[in-house]
């Protein structure tokens, strides 16, 4: 405050400066608001929120990919091996003990049971993005026999659960649930 | 060394102009009469040489946005339509894209020159800051541009560089998400980017105002780095300096015109003729070259520091090692400007230049095995160079003795 009178209480030249600074600030920041939020994801791209995928044809050893809110969503029908080699692994072993489904509790342990669908343990659905920085990993590849990023080489096992590479989380598993036998609603 | 303007009106337009919008003066003082060290060597054409690939690369980027679609369901094909059926399309195109990389050649020697001699140090501390702003603006306009045909490598350049934000702990997602408008790279992240590229460069020509600003108020540097002592140091703008940038300027362009019909896709990735595909990443990813050592960087911190994860780590490391820059000023305790005078700092300089180098061939490299290795050793070095050399040499490098002023330096050597 610009005076200098060092006794002086608060005079209504301070109450009015501040009164107004705070009110402009206000303005200033609600005005703001629109044209920052404005870039976030509009209401059809919010709207694409859920998909409906059918795995009738979907053999034990294949996997399709669909897109969902733009980025691939993986449903893997494991064989057994596959199952056998996930539950093998130890909680300790892994990088991410978290198990990263949207499904069960945020803070579940990563186990195998925890990754795939429930009562179906065969069925596998992940978001197919690398957590490290967002490319595709391959299906059926790397040295865990699950998925391989080409970008920096981070390798994900049969639940698809990151083991090497500079990626930090097991590929997320998004909210979905079984409208019927052979029909998966994600999102 | 703004001294006082030696220009006078002569004609009655300008008398008439003089009082109402002194522009003519301006002009005069800042492009003719303005005093330049008489000993600049050829280093000191780029600042010219950026400013004319700012001009062109903005004429020619306003002539591709007549024809460009921002739209990613158009973009690649419009960008085609460009190669294949705009009346000279391809050599504007080519113009463009080969001229961002000319532009970065360009920026890569003016910032070591600066280096080299001492630029960035008192009084010219601003000068380099705002060097430093212009570089990370030419960093944004350059990788949107590169997003805009909408390739393989535009979609998956796009997409790793956003996801760089998600690194940050708890407001990294949504600030991706901010930035990019959806949930993946879609087209409304072309769009926006379409929009930015548009303007940074307007921006960038504003932060050249005041880069040139700064440099008429301190003056230019020079290679003895001694400052100019009187008027026989000097010599004026024109017809000095303005000729020998042109000479540079017509042998820049030849270099440049070398790339844009003999080369055009030299410098770029044939991946990128192949249209986006949100499925399907490519096997091994790069960014554009002018990048490279700053992609090594990243890919370097393999390790967690700490309760920083690697990830977190790599993308510190990478924008940290352009901040550091910003601090050369005030991290390099050297009195002396020129590295001609010092002998420990030209060692240094050089072993720098070279892990650079060395670091931009490793980002090229997939990432495996001793790749890793030194990109981490470079990557120290590149750090230790700003953080602990720079600071601790100016208290225990002896420099060469420092020559009286710039014309006697000039006449000795013109006695041999
Ligand atoms: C700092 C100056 C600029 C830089 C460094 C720059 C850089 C780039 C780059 C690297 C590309 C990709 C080229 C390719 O591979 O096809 C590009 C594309 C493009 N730029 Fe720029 N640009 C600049 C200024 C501008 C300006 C001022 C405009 C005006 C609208 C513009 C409009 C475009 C358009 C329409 C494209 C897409 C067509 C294409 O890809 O060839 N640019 N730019
Ligand atoms: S994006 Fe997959 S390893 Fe980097």
């Amino acid at each position: 405050m610009a005076h200098s009178d060092t006794t002086a209480e608060p005079t209504r030249r301070d109450f009015l400066l501040l009164t107004a600074g705070a009110f402009g600030a206000v303005g200033v920041a609600s005005v703001a608001w629109p044209f920052i939020d404005q870039m976030n994801p509009d209401a059809s791209t919010r709207a694409l929120a859920s998909i409906e995928v059918d795995i009738s044809a979907l053999q034990s050893g294949q996997s399709i990919t669909v897109l969902w809110r733009g980025k691939p969503v993986v449903v893997r029908n494991r064989t057994d091996k596959e199952i056998e080699e996930g539950k093998a692994v130890k909680l300790e072993e892994l990088k991410d003990p978290i198990a990263r489904n949207a499904n069960v509790d945020p803070s579940a342990d990563a186990t195998d049971a925890n990754r795939s669908a429930k009562d179906k343990e065969n069925i596998l659905v992940m978001v197919k993005v690398c957590t490290h920085l967002g490319c595709i990993p391959l299906d059926e590849s790397g040295e865990f026999g699950g998925w391989f990023c080409p970008c920096h080489g981070s390798q994900y096992d049969t639940a698809g659960r990151i083991r090497k590479g500079p990626a930090p989380e097991n590929l997320p598993v998004p909210v979905y649930a079984f409208t019927s036998d052979t029909k998966i609603r994600i999102g | 060394m703004s001294g006082h303007s030696t220009y006078e009106p002569k004609s009655g337009i300008e008398k008439w102009l003089e009082k109402r919008l002194p522009i003519v003066r301006l002009l005069h003082d800042a492009g003719v009469s303005y005093p330049t060290p008489r000993n600049l060597n050829p280093l000191w054409t780029f600042g010219g040489i950026l400013a004319m690939m700012l001009v062109i690369q903005i004429v020619s980027g306003i002539v591709l946005a007549m024809h460009y679609a921002s739209n990613s369901a158009l973009a690649f094909d419009s960008v085609e339509g460009i190669m294949r059926d705009v009346n000279w399309g391809w050599l504007i195109r080519y113009i463009h894209a080969n001229g961002a990389s000319m532009f970065f050649i360009a920026v890569y020697i003016h910032i070591l020159r600066g280096l080299y001699y001492g630029s960035y140090k008192e009084p010219r501390e601003l000068l380099w800051v705002l060097g430093v702003i212009i570089y990370l603006l030419m960093m944004a306009a350059g990788f949107m541009g590169y997003v805009l045909p909408w390739g393989q490598m535009s979609f998956w350049g796009a997409t790793v560089i956003t996801n760089f934000f998600t690194a940050i702990p708890v407001i990294g997602q949504p600030i991706q998400t901010l930035l990019i408008g959806g949930f993946a790279v879609d087209n409304a992240t072309l769009n926006r980017f379409f929009s930015l590229h548009y303007l940074v460069p307007f921006i960038i020509a504003g932060v050249v105002v005041l880069h040139i600003w700064a440099l008429h108020v301190v003056g230019q540097n020079n290679p003895l780095g001694i400052d100019v002592k009187s008027e026989k140091d000097t010599v004026p703008f024109t017809p000095y300096a303005t000729s020998k940038d042109g000479l540079f300027m017509v042998l820049f362009l030849v270099f440049y015109a070398w790339f844009v019909f003999y080369q055009p896709n030299y410098l770029g990735h044939p991946d990128n003729y192949t249209p986006a595909n949100p499925l399907v990443t490519p096997a091994h990813i790069v960014p554009e070259w002018y990048y490279l050592p700053f992609y090594a960087i990243l890919r370097a911190i393999t390790f967690n520091i700490g309760p920083i994860d690697s990830k977190l780590g790599g993308v510190l490391a990478m924008f940290g090692s352009i901040a550091v820059t910003a601090f050369l000023p005030w991290l390099d305790t050297s009195k002396v400007r020129s590295g001609r005078f010092r002998p420990l700092f030209r060692i240094a300089f050089w072993l720098f230049v070279a892990a650079v180098l060395f670091l931009g061939y490793l980002g090229s490299q997939p990432a495996d095995g001793n790749a890793v290795l030194y990109a981490q050793v470079c990557t120290a070095y590149y750090f230790a160079f700003f953080l602990i050399i720079l600071p601790v040499l100016g208290f225990i490098e002896k420099p060469k003795a420092l020559p009286n002023s710039i014309i006697e330096d000039v006449l000795a050597k013109s006695k041999h």
